[in-house]
């Protein structure tokens, strides 16, 4: 079963399931959590060997593949760990790493 | 109405028997004086066979209460049992069971708080819980510890209500005393309590939810406290008819309140619990003499059952409560604000003084209700000024 928020809003005391029940599964998709953030990684595709390690390592399965290769994170549910960046491996070519941490601040969108 | 059998026994033991009618799927519970021969009955019904409950013993109340929460989440039927002390180590814990929605039952055998160290009976332990959106029952004698016990599960398992439910008997003078009461059998029991039906129990797999949620941080949390106090509502007239349907199997009433000469009474006692039995003692040998007193004893604290009190005591000349806890740095005990506030809005007040009296066990002998009996009539035709409040007994 889906369980349907999508008129959550507009719900009033009586319409919320007992004792803060969430009667149903795998809905954590539907939350966005990425305001948790206070730093979001950012990744130079050049740099990127597509290892595949900050996938492996991402505890919140925010980062996006297209068939094997790293394409995106998923800023919606990455909390800003930063465990990709630090298991990120520096390539020797460029002599740093592929994901860099970087302050979420003011200029982004949708932050005022 | 069923066949039942005379018993003179403990109200500790009646309220064991009672627990192993109801047939918990858990009790977990901890040992404290003197609530620990009700735990050390079920461990042996357990033991024996009488009864198939999983009886988990734990460190402190605090684990038992939370071991009962674990269950009761899961989907099983819950007892424990605690008091005074212990009931204050389960405080966190009371708060989660009743905002979970889980029809818990418990015993309390009321006990002072410490300190100094008491381990005799007051009301202090209870009504610090008072806010905690647990029912809340109290027994005057061992068969109303038996029959509120079983009520109980009733009260807290209907489907408007959900929320858990704290039987309350005297410590010592209730739980120790060997009284007399009758039982009923234990299908006719089995069959009043009936199937517990769990709403959202964590181990229907076949519909899994998650409990104990975050409530966000958006402020979600206000509401589910609007729903308790709903639920609390409509346990008014659950507590009242499943108290009907108790009485049409034991013959045995059960109102929120009940009345003693209240009828034409022109004073009365309002008090909680096994002191009842004293109050209308002192007061049917002063109706003897031609005093039109009362007695209301509570029987139901949460609900507070405002409009029966409110019937109950208008046009009374004055009013005498007895607290059997204080709170300390109000204007009286618990009770007696409550029944004040209960009061406010008739549009005669009648007079009405506190008495804080018992506390730790203190001896409520039946000289001391005279003279409660005795200020009231004083204060009934003006002759003497209320106190506001009394600390009855005291040295
Ligand atoms: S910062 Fe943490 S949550 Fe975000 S993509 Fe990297 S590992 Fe995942
Ligand atoms: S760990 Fe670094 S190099 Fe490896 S796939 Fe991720 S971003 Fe690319």
């Amino acid at each position: 079963m889906k369980w349907d928020i999508s008129r959550a809003g507009e719900w009033k005391a009586k319409d919320f399931p007992i004792a803060c029940v969430i009667p149903t599964v795998g809905n954590s998709d539907d939350y966005d959590v990425g305001g948790w953030r206070s730093e979001r990684p950012v990744r130079e595709d050049d740099v990127c060997t597509q290892c595949l390690l900050c996938w492996i390592f991402c505890p919140d399965s925010s980062v996006v593949l297209d068939g094997e290769k790293v394409v995106a994170f998923d800023y919606e549910h990455c909390k800003g760990c930063g465990i990709c960046a630090k298991e990120c491996p520096t390539n020797p070519k460029f002599g740093r790493k592929a994901i860099e941490m970087i302050s979420e601040g003011c200029e982004l969108p949708g932050v005022k | 109405m069923a066949e039942q059998k005379l018993v003179a026994t403990t109200g500790n033991a009646l309220v064991a028997e009672a627990f192993r009618q109801i047939r918990p799927d858990v009790v977990a519970a901890y040992p404290i004086t003197p609530q620990s021969s009700i735990v050390e009955d079920i461990a042996k019904h357990v033991a024996s066979g009488r009864v198939h409950t999983n009886y988990v013993t734990t460190e402190s109340e605090h684990s038992a209460m939370s071991a009962c929460i674990g269950a009761s989440a899961a989907g099983a039927r819950v007892a424990t049992a605690t008091c005074g002390p212990g009931l204050a180590m389960m405080w966190e814990m009371l708060y989660i069971a009743s905002g979970m929605r889980l029809p818990i039952v418990m015993a309390n055998t009321n006990r002072a708080l410490s300190a100094p160290i008491n381990i005799h009976c007051d009301h202090s332990d209870v009504m610090g819980a008072r806010d905690s959106s647990w029912i809340t029952l109290f027994a005057e004698t061992a068969q109303e510890a038996y029959d509120n016990t079983i009520m109980a599960v009733r009260i807290a398992e209907h489907p408007d209500v959900l929320l858990p439910v704290m039987s309350c008997l005297d410590g010592f003078i209730t739980t120790h005393a060997v009284d007399r009461a009758c039982m009923l059998d234990d299908e006719t029991v089995a069959e009043f309590v009936g199937e517990y039906v769990p709403v959202n129990a964590l181990l229907d797999t076949e519909n899994p939810s998650s409990h104990g949620n975050f409530s966000g941080l958006g402020g979600l949390y206000f509401e589910f406290k609007a729903q308790q106090r709903a639920a609390m509502a409509r346990a008014s007239s659950v507590v009242a008819e499943v108290g009907e349907r108790f009485a049409a199997i034991s013959g045995r009433s059960f109102g929120m309140v009940e009345g003693w000469g209240m009828e034409d009474a022109e004073t009365a006692i309002v008090v909680i619990g096994s002191s009842a039995g004293n109050v209308r003692h002192v007061a049917r040998q002063l109706r003897a003499k031609g005093q039109k007193v009362g007695v209301l004893k509570i029987r139901c604290f949460r609900p507070f059952p405002v409009e029966e009190i409110r019937s109950a005591l208008r046009g009374l000349k004055a009013i005498a409560v007895l607290d059997r806890s204080d709170s300390f740095g109000a204007e009286g005990g618990p009770l007696y604000l409550e029944i004040r506030s209960a009061l406010y809005d008739l549009q005669e007040r009648p007079p009405v003084v506190n008495y804080v009296y018992g506390l730790g066990g203190a001896d409520v002998k039946l000289d001391l209700i005279e003279r409660v009996y005795s200020d009231l009539s004083g204060i009934a035709v003006d002759a003497v000024e209320p106190a506001p409040l009394t600390y009855l007994g005291i040295r």
